[in-house]
């Protein structure tokens, strides 16, 4: 009798302890970087860890902001994340509408083309990307890093938006151009706004990559007023003398961005491909 | 990173694009010759930005290996032509054998842990209530779209000689020696540091997807497989396990290429080193090449680590194509 129920009862115990020991294991360092960034010296070199930050303070975050060049490493990141993925959505716009919605000869070869793009192997290319920019006379310039990182999330672009751009009806469009729209018209009046949620979704991953792109930079940038965030990062440790406060604090400025926009997007992502699938 | 690769096959199922070119509904006169190059100039701006930023490179790295490319040339703008006396001595190189072989176990081991991980954490989700599961899945975004920089400075601070949290447990726990460990100062130690970086930041994708293609089983199925009189590890393996295998099969290959060229987890946590020890060959390439400023011997070892990964890539391709082909 009391077997079972005890062995039910384990049956529904375990999954949900499981569960907690893994939500903490996934958060905790997340959670680390926050709460070292806001906790005083005192509390983070201290023999025994201080698990919650009773002081906040928000001294880390000043220093990290008021390091050299902060502000001048922002706007490149900011400026050639955006542009790059702004790029890669205008031209994956076409080819998305044209992979979508019209047969051609060579339609499977140009999937298969991006398919293999999206996979290059861009972090064992960056001797050859060097050599090509020097040639050029643009390292330390953000120009190729804008049009390397648009063509690397190029790719993955079309290949979302191809779907997003067949999921809208078309017969919307026929009967726009049946009411006299041109096929410009139409796409602009009736496809675009439907693919809005799309657009956003599918840049998410564009901003990641961009934001986090690491060995690119490593390699043409070297001038520290031309860098991003991310080498910024990688060398702020360094830089700073195991100040381990600021440095979180500068990891925590640098995710805080794409954390949020990953949860914000993420919802609306799932939100716009539920909102299709039930009107279909 | 990417989930569009199990995107692109879902979404070519919902659109059964029926429309022959001739059928399309003629807007006013245009020629047919109009029409049928239209797909290629809107096709056109991609196409060669592709070409131009993706493909040079890829044709300059081929060149390159075949040069004489030190610091001398770089700074007098020489071309050397030397033949392929950079295979040869890479070829030729006990490193170079070391440093394939290291990356290939770095590869199985890592990919083998996060796809058992990833597959138990998806499985997991699947059993849990509602609260349980909406939980664990914010603990694992948050994981996922931690930013590679970001993760690699926190493990280096989690993992940090004096007062990192990790040395502080041990101690607590019992092991006195490991109070003020080292962990970047030996090879399988960064290594362990890199990997569980790289669990942490992968299982999360495996986990999520898996859950998801879990979703889409028909509850019919488990309810003939009890009338059969099938317990729930027959269950398991009679209805789960079928039903996810092409995804788990996609998955490993994407897996295996991502952690095969990973290379800011590894170069970030410690440069590859202690003493170039944990150098796989992006960051072997990288470090030959630009480290030591032997670039024509480092586009030589990228050249055969980008072999090495087509290879990969031919083999998921395939897999991924048909799995497309049978959903249409």
């Amino acid at each position: 009798m009391k077997g079972p129920q005890l062995g039910r009862l384990r049956g529904r115990l375990w999954p949900n302890a499981a569960a907690l020991v893994l939500f903490a294991g996934f958060v905790f360092p997340v959670y680390w970087m926050f709460s070292t960034a806001l906790k005083p010296n005192s509390q983070i070199i201290s023999e025994e860890p201080v698990w919650f930050p009773s002081s906040p303070t928000f001294e880390h975050f000043a220093t990290a902001v008021r390091a050299e060049h902060f502000w001048t490493l922002v706007r490149n990141s900011v400026t050639v994340t955006l542009l790059a993925v702004g790029l890669a959505l205008l031209i994956a716009l076409f080819s998305a509408f044209a992979l979508a919605r019209m047969r051609f000869r060579g339609r499977k070869g140009v999937i298969l083309t991006f398919m293999i793009a999206q996979m290059a192997p861009w972090e064992v290319m960056v001797i050859a990307i060097y050599m090509t920019v020097r040639d050029a006379d643009m390292l330390n310039s953000l120009v190729p890093l804008t049009l390397f990182y648009t063509v690397m999330v190029l790719p993955l672009t079309i290949l979302t938006l191809r779907g997003y751009v067949a999921a809208v009806p078309k017969e919307l469009e026929e009967s726009a151009m049946v009411d006299g729209c041109g096929r410009t018209q139409a796409f602009r009046k009736v496809i675009f706004p439907l693919l809005a949620p799309g657009l956003m979704a599918t840049s998410l991953f564009g901003f990641i990559t961009a934001w986090n792109e690491f060995p690119m930079v490593l390699i043409l940038n070297k001038d520290a007023e031309a860098q991003t965030l991310p080498l910024w990062l990688s060398r702020f440790q360094t830089a700073f003398g195991d100040d381990w406060g600021a440095t979180m604090a500068a990891a925590s400025l640098f995710a805080l961005p794409i954390l949020v926009l990953f949860l914000y997007l993420q919802r609306k992502a799932v939100g716009g491909l539920t909102a299709g699938a039930v009107k279909g | 990173m990417s989930v569009q690769t199990h995107e692109a096959p879902t979404s070519a199922r919902s659109s059964p694009t029926v429309t022959p070119p001739g059928s399309a509904p003629a807007p006013g006169n245009d020629g047919a010759r109009r029409r049928g190059a239209l797909p290629y100039v809107l096709l056109l701006p991609a196409l060669v930005a592709t070409a131009v930023f993706l493909g040079w490179p890829l044709v300059m790295n081929g060149m390159l290996s075949f040069q004489n490319l030190n610091m001398t040339q770089l700074i007098q703008h020489v071309t050397e032509w030397t033949g392929t006396d950079n295979y040869s001595r890479t070829l030729g190189s006990e490193d170079f054998w070391r440093v394939t072989l290291r990356s290939i176990l770095f590869t199985v081991v890592n990919v083998v842990v996060i796809m058992v991980g990833g597959t138990l954490t998806g499985l997991l989700l699947a059993r849990l209530g509602p609260r349980m599961r909406l939980l664990l899945s914010a603990g694992l975004v948050l994981a996922w779209a931690m930013p590679v920089i970001a993760a690699t400075t926190v493990y280096q601070w989690l993992f940090a000689q004096r007062f990192g949290v990790v040395n502080w447990l041990l101690d607590a726990a019992g092991l006195h020696s490991m109070a003020d460990y080292n962990w970047t100062g030996g090879q399988l130690s960064t290594f362990f540091v890199i990997s569980l970086l790289i669990v942490w930041t992968s299982v999360p994708f495996v986990a999520v997807n898996l859950y998801a293609a879990t979703t889409t089983i028909p509850r019919e199925l488990y309810e003939a497989a009890a009338l059969d009189g099938a317990g729930a590890w027959q269950g398991f393996r009679t209805v789960t396990l079928p039903f996810l295998r092409p995804f788990l099969l996609v998955t490993t290959f994407l897996e295996v290429i991502w952690i095969f060229k990973a290379f800011p987890h590894i170069f970030a946590v410690n440069e590859g080193g202690p003493d170039r020890l944990t150098e796989t060959l992006p960051v072997y390439a990288f470090v030959e090449g630009v480290g030591n400023q032997h670039y024509g011997t480092g586009a030589a070892i990228s050249v055969l680590t980008i072999l090495i990964l087509l290879a990969l890539m031919a083999y998921y391709l395939r897999i991924a194509l048909k799995q497309e082909e049978d959903e249409q």
